[in-house]
């Protein structure tokens, strides 16, 4: 039942999975065996998007991904958005406009906004509200009402711009 | 466990290790594993195998690699090609299933509320079967043959999924309980074949396998004046949207009533009808 | 709008300071619960029944005990202290004895060094279960055969207030009926244990209450009480949920048995069995007015069904008894609660506790009375609205502040922002592409709805809070659970606000360094917690101030501190605040509030401390035919006190009204025989952003209340209570039916009887 050992290419470092059990999901080899916990765990049936992280540019859930399947991808984790030592600015976004209450939910919430941002066309309008709300209806949230959280994003929509530093 | 990199690769580990399991998108498949209730030992994984990945046009037709995301049926040409399915795409689960998720993986996964079969019914869609021995067609009535049941045999995979272009419009309709992410409650497709002059109904979650609505379809063909895009009589809107309803076989359970199923279908197929022929009289 | 603008300096309160744990909770480095780990920790897990009632003739571990990995398999015969825990009564088992009583009771716990050798030795105990019909009907729970030692009634109050012969002219009758709701947090229940030296245990845990935890897991490990410590861990939402024990004795058995740290997680799906939920009610009423629209009179029979085990059924029944007709005026009345025991999961608090229930009950009959007399609902709400020096039907005088009027009549008022949906998006069935413009009617209601603030019937609820000031460093301890509400925000606020330094450190909310400081509930920790580190703050304010008075020979009166210095303008002096607490001053304060008393036979008393009022106006899209509901805004208005932090006030708000909205169109645990169908995030559904509607404040009235810290009343609750019943009502405005079920379901709508 154990798989041969192998290596997860996560927020651009190589991290060994030695003897795991190969049902492990992606989500719980990062929070359990590679100390990356950010990622979250609130239903790990791909219907809440805490989990969420970046695997080659995509956002998906990491606990539908079978952690031994994702070798040789770039997996992005919420510990791998921010420059060096600092925040990202949807990090920043979030605590600003007071998207962030219990924060469960956050961690997979910045990735889905992180990945819209980085979609976003070269034109330099703002995402519109729908677009806003589709992209992060993925991400439960159960205590903002999404109110702050889609401040949050105009915020960051507004940063990314280069609108404000 | 193989990663496989050529449908080659893919067919032949699974010749090898018949009971591997197939791993695609992983979106219905690893639920199961989380929970405990999927065990596997060996399991040969699709989604680095390009010749499963876009699709391509050939004559009328389309194949669909079986990794074609929802997101990338969304994207490109296919919603002009085929609006139903582009349509139908969009609503299943959340960005980051769509992301993930394969028209493979909802083809073999089966499941009565998989949003595409309505569609694939409804364009009587083609099922590329691949093992290391053949390569078999089915329609996609034949390859479905109950609940989370298929015509996949041990040592075989779905390569891809062959629809016709049509030319003529096509509706893709979901009732949920929620504005996103949802499983359907009921869900149809209608598209129209204009040179073919009929339209075709697919039908969702109102039986153990997807169901085209023959007889709506047959009686509704007679009914359009194709020179203006209309259904000219109510009654026959109102024939179709019943024979519809009429044609569901749904169950009560936790998503909705057999009662409110076909309510909601027949509704369905009368709005449907009139989006494809707005000349209609209402 | 509130002005939610974050202050650059060390905001003080009613400013909108950013939450101490924002940064960690935005890069990943926040510790909740289930991200705990520890060197040689193992895995637990829980065996449930799969039925909702049985007996069990016999339980065999020893094919679990055989699985590879395995460290431990525990059953009730190990629980060493008392069997049973509960929060007000005790009758909870920690793990099943002879009998199960819903689907989903533990029966045995197992330690393992992986959660898939969890899974397969939970899957090799055997359990002979004789099964035994349910009792599912809470309706005929009282004519059944007791299904608990302690009865099949939990609680009865008769509430009898005024003149019992009152007819009204007009008079209007209806049933309702509300589902189960689960408080859905989204970090499951998790923690780890760990055993200590003194034969003790650290348990690290997400809870409401930690020091109500530690006195049941005590009593139950049949240890004393500061053996078992308890720190919080990292909260993912809560909203009730957490008041009572889940898996807190079940990881500190396996941890002293194995004398290994053990980590246990619940999934999605055990998470719906492991808590309590919201009560499911039946509601009739009859309202009584005279032919001007004045309220004379209101009967109701309220029936909530309190599931297997008690919980806090006997507190949720009272709300729901003493607000059972809402902020008004009423002269006479005669309501029955009852909260029963059956075969169903238990449940107990969530967010609004009881009133949410009989608000959409009491506001369906108000609008029912509008309707009867004619008149617009707004103007009939308006005339009979309670203020200050009204009787509740408690006969309870409203001593404290109650701006009714102005609550209902800013939200009301308030100019809408909604417009019609261009993108089929927007529409009723939104992505799923149902619905066309033409298929759409609108509709549009207010409700308006109380609660009380704090503890009640007697109950002496204190919160505890110490503050250090040293080195001009203001150190705070304070055992309130933070859960996501902010408190954390509020109590460096407040610190800064008393002592005028900026600097202001939180130590851990722990059992084993300060005492209680009660459950975040009942909105009351901004109150009880708030006012136990205002208090703390001022005796250390004072003790410096007398030091530094004696010491300079100035009369202490003339001391401000302030901006991080002791000053006297009086005499100009002037110290640096580090430099006059190179030594420390320190004070802990146990912080109180009013007194208050029992009901008495005829449900009449000073039962309560203080309410809070709130109004929603809600605006909805329906597809009549399909049934399908967007709800396009909400107004609100609500009554504060004083806002202490605008931008977490705004969060509050719009996140209740989230819950509400849920409530109202698509969360209910739906249960059949005893189980269960929908326990997963696949079929309980939860608003998405695409089905929550902008949340506009008309109004945070703030008129201080006597008593309360700085003025401010708890805000958590009152947004989940009016904007369900807003929601259904436009629902309703929308459809002209009755629509007596919550939530209103597509076929409620589509197979109504037009």
């Amino acid at each position: 039942m154990s798989t041969d050992p192998y290596v997860l290419r996560v927020n651009g470092g190589d991290h060994q999975v030695p003897d795991a059990y190969l049902g492990e999901s992606l989500l719980w080899v990062l929070r359990e065996r590679l100390g990356l916990p950010g990622s979250k765990n609130a239903c790990e049936e791909g219907e809440c998007g805490s989990c969420s992280v970046q695997v080659d540019g995509e956002l998906v859930c990491s606990c539908l991904v079978l952690a031994a399947a994702a070798v040789g991808r770039e997996i992005t984790t919420i510990e791998g958005i921010a420059p060096g030592g600092g925040l990202a600015d949807v990090q920043r976004a979030f605590v600003e406009a007071g998207a962030v209450q219990c924060g469960f939910c956050t961690p997979g919430l910045l990735m889905a906004v992180d990945t819209l941002l980085d979609d976003l066309p070269d034109d330099g309008s703002d995402p519109d509200d729908l677009t806003v709300r589709e992209a992060i209806s993925g991400n439960l949230c159960r205590c903002t009402g999404y109110g702050r959280i889609l401040e949050a994003v105009s915020i960051a929509a507004d940063i990314r711009r280069g609108g404000r530093t | 466990m193989t990663i496989a990199r050529t449908v080659d690769d893919a067919c032949a580990a699974l010749a090898e290790r018949p009971d591997a399991l197939l791993l695609a998108g992983g979106t219905d498949l690893m639920v199961g594993v989380n929970r405990g209730q999927v065990r596997f030992d060996d399991v040969v994984v699709l989604d680095r195998v390009d010749e499963l990945r876009g699709w391509r046009r050939e004559g009328d037709e389309l194949v669909l690699g079986a990794g074609l995301t929802y997101a990338e049926m969304v994207r490109g040409e296919i919603p002009t090609l085929v609006p139903a399915l582009a349509q139908a795409a969009r609503t299943v689960g959340s960005p980051q299933i769509r992301n993930a998720g394969t028209l493979g993986g909802n083809v073999a996964t089966s499941s009565p509320a998989g949003d595409t079969l309505p569609v694939l019914t409804a364009l009587d869609a083609t099922i590329d079967l691949r093992s290391s021995q053949d390569t078999r067609q089915l329609p996609i009535s034949r390859f479905v043959t109950g609940v989370k049941q298929n015509a996949l045999e041990p040592g075989e995979l779905i390569e891809a999924v062959r629809v016709p272009v049509l030319d003529g419009p096509q509706e893709f309709l979901k009732v949920g309980t929620r504005n996103a992410m949802v499983i359907s409650v009921v869900s149809l497709a209608l598209v129209v074949d204009r040179s073919g002059r009929n339209v075709r109904v697919g039908l969702g979650t109102v039986s153990p396998v997807p169901l085209r609505a023959v007889e709506a379809e047959a009686h509704v063909g007679g009914c359009i004046d194709w020179d203006t895009g209309s259904v000219p009589d109510t009654a026959d809107v109102d024939r179709f949207a019943a024979l519809v309803a009429g044609a569901a076989r749904p169950i009560d359970d936790h998503r909705g009533t057999a009662a409110y199923r076909s309510h909601a279908v027949g509704v369905l197929a009368r709005r449907a009808l009139l989006r494809a022929f707005p000349g209609s009289a209402p | 709008m509130t002005d939610t603008r974050i202050e650059q300096r060390a905001p003080r309160i009613g400013e909108s300071a950013p939450r101490p744990d924002g940064i960690p909770k935005v890069d990943g480095s926040f510790t909740f619960s289930s991200d705990l780990w520890h060197d040689r920790m193992l895995w637990g897990g829980t065996l449930r029944s799969p039925h909702p009632s049985a007996r069990i003739r016999s339980i065999d571990i020893g094919p679990a005990v055989a699985v590879a990995g395995v460290y431990a398999v525990l059953t009730a015969t190990d629980v060493p202290g008392n069997p049973d825990y509960g929060l007000e009564h005790v009758d909870q088992p920690v793990l099943a004895t002879d009998v199960v009583r819903y689907e989903g009771e533990p029966v045995a716990i197992v330690a393992a060094d992986h959660p898939e050798a969890v899974r397969l030795a939970l899957d090799a105990i055997v359990v002979d279960y004789e099964l035994t019909a349910p009792l599912v009907d809470p309706g005929k729970a009282e004519s059944s055969d007791p299904i608990h030692p302690d009865g099949n009634l939990i609680r009865r109050i008769h509430l009898s207030h005024g003149d019992q012969d009152v007819v009204g002219e007009v008079v209007v009758e209806g049933t309702y009926e509300v589902g189960m709701q689960d408080q859905a947090f989204l970090g499951p229940e998790s923690g780890l244990a760990v055993p200590a030296e003194d034969g003790g245990v650290d348990l690290f845990i997400a809870t409401q209450w930690l020091h109500g935890d530690r006195d049941q897991v005590a009593a139950c490990l049949g240890i004393e009480p500061d053996l078992v410590r308890l720190t919080l861990a990292g909260v993912g939402g809560a909203f009730g949920a957490r008041e009572d024990l889940s898996l807190h004795v079940h990881l500190c058995l396996l941890a002293l048995y194995t004398r290994r740290p053990v980590k246990m997680v619940y999934s999605r799906e055990e998470s719906f069995h492991g808590h309590v939920h919201r009560h499911p009610a039946r509601m009739w009423y009859r309202h009584h007015a005279d032919r001007a629209g004045n309220l004379v009179r209101v009967e109701a029979r309220l029936l909530l069904d309190g599931g297997a085990y008690a919980s806090s059924s006997s507190a949720v029944i009272a709300n729901a008894t003493c607000f059972a007709a809402g902020p008004y005026r009423i002269p006479s009345a005669d309501i029955e609660g009852v909260v029963v025991r059956t075969n169903n999961p238990p449940c107990g608090a969530m967010r609004g506790f009881g009133a949410v229930q009989t608000c959409i009950g009491h506001e369906a009959q108000m609008d029912r009375l509008a309707t009867a007399l004619g008149t617009d609902p707004v103007e009939l709400r308006m005339q009979n609205v309670l203020a200050p020096g009204d009787r509740l039907l408690t006969g309870q005088v409203i001593t404290g502040t109650a701006p009714v009027a102005e609550v209902l009549g800013t939200c009301a008022d308030h100019p809408s922002a909604a417009t019609l949906p261009s993108d089929p998006m927007s529409l009723p069935g939104g992505a799923g592409r149902t619905t066309d413009p033409e298929h759409v009617r609108r509709g549009e209601a207010v409700a308006l709805g109380f609660k009380n603030l704090l503890f009640s019937e007697g109950f002496d609820d204190y919160s505890s809070a110490i503050c250090r000031l040293e080195d001009g460093i203001a150190t705070v301890t304070c055992a309130c659970a933070e859960v996501g509400q902010g408190f954390v925000t509020l109590a460096q606020q407040i610190t800064r606000e008393v002592l005028g330094v900026d600097d202001v450190v939180l130590a851990p909310a722990s059992t084993a360094t300060v005492g209680s400081a009660g459950s975040t509930s009942a909105s009351r920790q901004t109150w009880m917690s708030g006012g136990a580190v205002q208090a703390a703050c001022e005796e250390v304010r004072t003790t410096l101030l007398t030091r530094i008075a004696a010491e300079h020979g100035v009369d202490p009166d003339e001391l401000v501190l302030a901006d991080g210095r002791v000053m006297s303008l009086a005499c100009g002096l002037e110290i640096d605040l580090a430099e006059a607490t190179a030594e420390p001053v320190e004070s802990e304060v146990e912080f109180h509030h009013a007194p208050t008393s029992a009901l008495d036979e005829n449900g009449q008393g000073d039962a309560h401390v203080s309410f809070a009022f709130s109004a929603h106006r809600a605006i909805v899209d329906v597809d009549r035919d399909l049934g399908l509901v967007k709800v396009v805004e909400l107004t609100t208005s609500q009554d504060v006190g004083r806002v202490l932090n605008p931008l977490q006030a705004v969060g509050q708000l719009e996140g209740g009204a989230a819950q509400g909205v849920g409530l109202a169109v698509m969360e209910e645990v739906q249960v059949l025989d005893g189980r269960i169908r929908n326990a997963s995030f696949t079929d309980y559904l939860v608003p998405t952003a695409l089905d929550m509607p902008p949340v506009e404040i008309a109004a945070l009235v703030e008129e201080p209340e006597p008593g309360a810290p700085f003025g401010a009343k708890g805000i958590g609750e009152s947004p989940s209570i009016t904007s369900t019943a807003a929601v259904v009502a436009a629902i309703r405005a929308a459809t002209d039916l009755d629509l007596t079920h919550v939530p209103v379901r597509p076929t409620d709508i589509a197979l109504a009887e037009a």
